[in-house]
């Protein structure tokens, strides 16, 4: 608690021990039959021993009341509260006598601001606490020692020292020591990450065993941790649509609730008056006062953006980043999934898929792929290198001689004296050999030894392990409506879409016609059903922004995708689209639970209170109640992690 | 230009007045207040004094809800 809420919690206890100690008093003493001739000295004490803790927690209310009626800021809620309980302490000076219900109402508004006030910071905490991820400093050697500096700083390529237990500050690349990193602040992946010399490390993460030093690469401001954090802080000012109707509605609302109340006091003692009858003024009135008490907006207001920022708070700790209310809002309508092939679905990289010896040849799968490595083995192509990979041992350099390369066909080269040819179709058809082709999918690489058909390997590029449990789950979600695009063969996209059972695949496209896909899709009338288009975000910027709404994924560290999407999946996994679409549905979820639960309890106790069922204690129900029943609502939606 | 302020209020329909009352000064374009982060984004006309206007703001922002701060 700050000073600001001890202080109101010392003079609501204050408050309460009075009103106790009055109404204890009442039992011994009869204020009432105090008089002095005809005048009634017990009433009069009675009214300045309940004033005491009136004013002590209302005191306050009353000044800014005042305060804002020179500003002719009529309709603020301090206002609304000093009419009503003064009007009420009017009415029970005129009728009643009983004070008790215009301290209660004040203590209870005062209790009701404690707590909303205490939640909400609450609140703030816990969510700046999942994204805990701001270094506070970077150590530097100087002269062999460790020295603290602020990591802004700190200059690019500089060398800073992370020990166990540290936040890495700045994005960089390790030069010494090896260590495991725990990225589940970033990603909310809980498996550690290792890294060794040559690695890229970003800020945020935590090192949890070795000493690592890293020399910088980027600022601090423009570093990982920092970008996270900026966005994350400005996704709350991008307000969804449910935040603008609600500041809007609480604008009109209570104006109108006031006007009512006004009507409601002069209409029907008017009304009785002229045709004759009791006026009952003090009936009225007091209907009208409480009026007045429910037409305070803040529970509707507060409960709203709290469980937005909740639901932000909670998704980026999940390691999706959502770059505002209207973006989370938008996601929780996503109907149709488009996504492109390489780099979201499958892995991006190139690898041996299957090794096809020549049955005539009798030459073994190993010293097939040997072979064809040795060959390519200065060459930087993408097909190379998966080779190299698949081959896995160093490569002895005094056993390859006369490496040839033909452009476009293949490699010739010598290795252990045997003339080695390793390409595509074309290599083959130049030394005359006739290829048979394998039903596989994927790009063939063929070798021949001394100018015979030896075997062919098949490099494709893999499904990512996830990619078949990340479409199901969007089904079991109800969106059956996938797509993929990709600029791919049509024989591969097919293969990878049947296998993963996405819906439609659109093959052979150039990254412009990815857009003008999108487009067409986009065109499609879904009603209020977003279209969400994921990528890896290198180079499908111009579909990311086109499309409602644009996930980039995998995105850790590419500016460009972070600035293009609306969304960023920290790491690479596919299932965390449906994870997003359903922490995004749950927050939405308690919006709307907490603008019919708000509206619709206030409404209904506007009725009551109109025909005169609900009293003071009712209204100050509909005010403070319902306003502690939404904020705890609204804290759910940061709880994500089992969605 | 963009301006980002630290802000300090109690309410949030309160925080929501105080938008719109920053709105309302001459010489911003817009203005966003995050009651959650107790932030205060304002945009300003090219080449507009935003320490002065700033100053406007604040006091414009006193009259609707005289319990609040803009850390200038």
């Amino acid at each position: 608690m700050n000073k600001k809420q001890k202080r109101a919690l010392t003079k609501i206890i204050i408050a309460i021990v009075l009103i106790v100690l009055i109404k204890v008093s009442e039992l011994w003493i009869d204020y009432e039959s105090f008089c002095i001739g005809k005048f009634g000295l017990g009433k009069v004490i009675l009214f300045i021993l309940y004033m005491i803790p009136y004013l002590t927690v209302g005191a306050d209310i009353l000044k800014k009341a005042f305060k804002g009626i020179r500003n002719r800021q009529v309709f603020d809620e301090n206002f609304l509260m000093a009419v009503a309980t003064l009007g009420a302490i009017a009415v029970a000076l005129a009728y009643s006598g009983d004070y008790t219900e215009a301290v209660a109402v004040m203590l209870f508004y005062q209790i009701g601001e404690l707590f909303q006030s205490i939640a909400v910071g609450k609140s703030r905490k816990n969510i700046s606490n999942l994204m805990d991820i701001r270094p506070d400093y970077a150590n530097i050697e100087v002269d062999g020692k460790l020295e603290q500096v602020d990591p802004d700083e700190v200059a690019i390529g500089t060398e800073i020292v992370v020990r166990p237990g540290e936040k890495v500050p700045i994005d960089g690349v390790v030069t010494q020591g090896s260590s495991a990193l725990n990225t589940a602040a970033l990603t909310g992946e809980s498996i550690p990450k290792d890294v060794e010399v040559g690695d890229q490390v970003i800020s945020g993460c935590i090192n949890m065993s070795g000493v690592l030093k890293i020399r910088t690469q980027k600022e601090f401001g423009e570093s990982t941790a920092s970008k996270i954090l900026d966005l994350v802080e400005n996704a709350a000012s991008r307000k969804s649509q449910s935040e603008n109707f609600i500041s809007k509605f609480a604008r009109y609302y209570t104006p109108a609730v006031c006007y009512a109340a006004l009507a409601l006091a002069l209409i029907s003692p008017v009304i009785s008056l002229i045709i004759g009858n009791d006026a009952e003024w003090g009936k009225w009135i007091y209907r009208a006062l409480t009026f007045l008490v429910i037409s305070c907006p803040c529970a509707l207001v507060i409960s709203i953006p709290l469980s937005f920022f909740a639901g932000i708070g909670g998704a980026s700790n999940a390691g999706v980043l959502i770059k505002g209310s209207n973006y989370l809002e938008a996601m929780s309508q996503a109907g149709t999934v488009v996504f492109d092939k390489t780099g979201t679905m499958t892995k991006g990289v190139f690898e041996v898929v299957e090794v096809i010896p020549d049955k005539e040849s009798f030459i073994s799968k190993e010293k097939l792929v040997e072979y064809a490595a040795c060959a390519e083995i200065d060459s930087t192509h993408p097909i190379s290198i998966s080779l190299k990979k698949a081959y896995g041992k160093e490569i002895d350099r005094t056993r390859i001689t006369d490496i040839e390369e033909i452009s476009g066909h293949g490699i010739n080269a010598k290795v252990d004296g045997h003339i080695l040819s390793v390409g595509n179709e074309k290599l083959m058809k130049q030394i005359g050999i006739v290829t048979a082709t394998p039903r596989t999918i994927g790009t063939l690489v063929y070798v021949a030894v001394d100018n015979e058909y030896a075997g062919c390997i098949v490099i494709a590029d893999v499904i990512k392990e996830n990619a078949f449990k990340a479409i199901k789950a969007l089904k079991d979600i109800g969106i059956s409506d996938t797509v993929m695009l990709t600029g791919d063969r049509k024989e591969v996209a097919d293969d990878v879409a049947s296998k993963l059972g996405v819906g439609k695949v659109y093959s052979e496209l150039l990254p412009a016609d990815k857009v003008s896909k999108v487009e067409e899709l986009l065109s499609v009338n879904r009603g209020k059903k977003k279209l969400v288009f994921v990528g890896d975000g290198i180079n499908d910027a111009p579909v990311l922004t086109r499309a409602d709404l644009g996930i980039a994924m995998g995105a850790l560290g590419s500016d460009a995708a972070i600035e293009a999407a609306d969304i960023v999946l920290m790491d690479d996994d596919p299932v965390k689209i449906s994870k997003a679409i359903k922490i995004a549905r749950k927050c939405m979820r308690i919006v709307y639970e907490n603008t019919f639960f708000a509206i619709g309890v206030k409404l209904i106790c506007l009725l009551l209170g109109a025909v005169g069922v609900a009293n003071m204690w009712v209204a100050i129900f509909a005010d403070v109640g319902v306003m502690v029943i939404a904020v705890l609502n609204a804290i759910r939606a940061l709880f994500v992690k089992r969605l | 230009m963009k301006k980002k302020y630290d802000i300090e209020v109690d309410c949030a329909n309160c925080a929501n007045k105080m938008e719109e009352a920053a709105k309302k000064t001459e010489g911003v374009i817009n203005a966003v207040v995050n009651f959650m982060t107790l932030k205060m984004e304002v945009e300003f006309e090219d080449g507009a004094d935003h320490k002065g206007i700033m100053k406007q703001v604040l006091s414009n922002c006193k009259k609707v809800e005289d319990d609040c701060e803009i850390y200038i």
